[in-house]
């Protein structure tokens, strides 16, 4: 036991400022936990954003009283609140209908951008020939050719948002995803030749787990991006009963409160598909490195 | 049919073409024998781990004959007659340390998986570590995983390269300590590189001298030191001097 109590002591030295790192020194090594912290803890850690939060919209609200501003400029938080509880079923309908734009898109843009992915770590000249491309289509605004897209389909249609929330979307997974597949530590793939493992073996126990934070990484982004590129697309166009429109129509008409509250149902959208990827992440891969920290403290 | 466990004849191993040719390995014949333990040492460049990689066949000889328990490397490798440890640990993040020690396992569709890897942890000292990620581990528990992981289906052969090179002296003499009593107690063989003499002599039956540019062997030098080997062997004065005989082969190779 001495022998591992002075490798523990070592391990705790050595990653100082790591408190799950067991700490054997003193001879009682607790059990290894990554369940999250109390939820006191939490709230604790969380309280600095919150209050953060609480001072901005409270200087908003009394900056826009004192100086009397125009709501054409900036209306007052309090103003806002009431259209979007005045107007919930309207904006709540257009919600509805833009969230699924964005949702389809969403899915239909990750399962392309995985497959895709896929492809480029099985077949060399489709990660040759394509990677350069999409690396590149990735740094080109797509969001740009949302009026193109409203110009294939029929005028009403919500099919050219998906698209656009789609193509949006694909490019970042699909990079993101073959990079986490693709870069393995060399030790890793060597090891697993050691092995004489196939290469559906290396794939399932090597490469898509270490793919899956990339992938994450990728999905927190794309998920706020594909309610993003549905508005946008809905800006040039089509049904009335979408967020886009709504905003659009609510803003030439002068009644900036109204556009607000658009825009407020947008961004609660916005947070809960980004709430919706890190539960994901956390229920796929408890062992990441990021929660580690996070829950330590 | 030779019962050696390798056995190479003039291998050589030349990395890259034309102009960026390197030599790496010239004419390297060696034999080592059931259950014993032999390091590779010598400066960098000498082509020690790159032995080590075409024994594991995880790169190819460029000619010569190299033989693993009778067969060809490869076949070798892919009936899994050997097991690897590299100076990093390789150990996958993801998994615990009792599922790292079953990933060969998996792969191999060995059974009693779980009853294997807690044998293989009490081997190393770590039974009560099991469910512990390894990133909650010190370096040192983190390579005896990787020795217990290496060792899981019972290879005859084990690979080490520079296994304990980024541990701290202390923790290197430990496990030392420790790697001896785990090949008394398995009776693997194996083959170990690294770049530290006491290590070497003191752990070894053999210790293959090599030089660089190209890579060969210059003296295999027995060390006679008696099992088993502790603390004591390493203040007695035959480990002295087999360290200074390993000492003054290096240096006559060395480039004037």
């Amino acid at each position: 036991m001495s022998l591992d109590q002075f490798e523990g002591g070592e391990g705790a030295g050595s990653q100082a400022g790591h408190p799950m790192v067991i700490d054997a020194v003193e001879g009682d090594v607790p059990a290894a936990t990554i369940a999250p912290a109390p939820l006191g803890h939490r709230l604790r850690r969380a309280g600095p954003a919150v209050l953060a939060f609480v001072l901005v919209i409270a200087a908003w609200e009394g900056l826009t009283r004192a100086f009397r501003v125009e709501t054409f400029i900036l209306p007052r938080p309090s103003l806002i609140i009431e259209r979007f509880l005045a107007t919930s079923d309207v904006i709540w309908s257009a919600g509805l209908n833009t969230f699924i734009e964005a949702a389809v898109g969403l899915v239909a843009g990750t399962t392309l951008g995985v497959i895709v992915a896929f492809a480029t770590v099985r077949w060399v000249p489709v990660r040759e020939g394509l990677m350069p491309f999409a690396v590149a289509a990735n740094s080109v605004p797509i969001i740009a050719m949302a009026p193109i897209a409203n110009g294939m389909f029929s005028l009403t249609s919500p099919v050219p948002k998906m698209v656009v929330a789609a193509v949006v979307v694909f490019f970042p997974v699909m990079i993101n995803t073959a990079r986490g597949l693709l870069e393995v530590d060399p030790d890793e793939l060597e090891l697993m030749r050691s092995y004489a493992a196939s290469q559906r073996e290396i794939m399932r126990r090597v490469r898509i787990p270490h793919s899956l934070p990339y992938f994450f990484s990728a999905m927190k982004v794309v998920a706020v991006l594909s309610i993003i590129a549905a508005i946008v697309a809905e800006y040039f166009g089509g049904s009335q009963d979408v967020l886009g429109q709504y905003i659009l129509t609510k803003a030439s008409l002068f009644v900036y409160a109204d556009a607000w509250a658009g825009i407020l149902v947008a961004s609660l959208m916005g947070v809960a598909l980004y709430g919706l990827v890190l539960v994901t992440e956390r229920l796929v891969m408890p062992w990441h490195v990021s929660f580690r920290s996070a829950e330590a403290s | 049919m030779s019962d050696l466990v390798v056995e190479a004849r003039n291998l050589a191993k030349v990395f890259g073409r034309g102009a960026n040719q390197v030599e790496a390995l010239r004419d390297i014949s060696l034999r080592v024998a059931p259950g014993e333990f032999v390091s590779l040492i010598g400066p960098s460049g000498c082509g020690k781990s790159t032995l080590l990689r075409l024994i594991g066949d995880l790169t190819a000889p460029t000619s010569g004959s190299l033989t693993v328990n009778g067969k060809p490397a490869r076949q070798a490798r892919i009936d899994r007659d050997y097991g690897i440890v590299f100076q990093k640990s390789t150990l996958l993040d993801w998994r615990t340390v009792t599922k790292n020690v079953e990933l060969p396992l998996e792969i191999m569709h060995i059974d009693q998986r779980s009853d294997r890897a807690a044998e293989m942890l009490d081997l190393v000292q770590l039974g009560d570590f099991g469910g512990h990620y390894p990133w909650q581990l010190s370096g040192g528990m983190q390579q005896r995983v990787a020795i217990a992981r290496a060792l899981a289906f019972r290879p005859s052969l084990l690979l080490m390269d520079e296994p304990f090179g980024a541990l701290d002296e202390m923790t290197r003499e430990l496990m030392q300590q420790e790697l001896l009593r785990i090949w008394h107690e398995t009776e693997t063989t194996v083959v170990f590189v690294t770049h530290s003499i006491p290590e070497a002599v003191l752990l070894s039956d053999h210790v293959v001298v090599m030089s660089p540019r190209p890579g060969k062997i210059s003296d295999i030098i027995e060390t006679g030191l008696p099992h088993p080997r502790d603390e004591d062997t390493r203040e007695s004065q035959q480990y002295y001097d087999k360290i200074t005989e390993v000492r003054e082969a290096l240096r006559q190779e060395r480039p004037a």
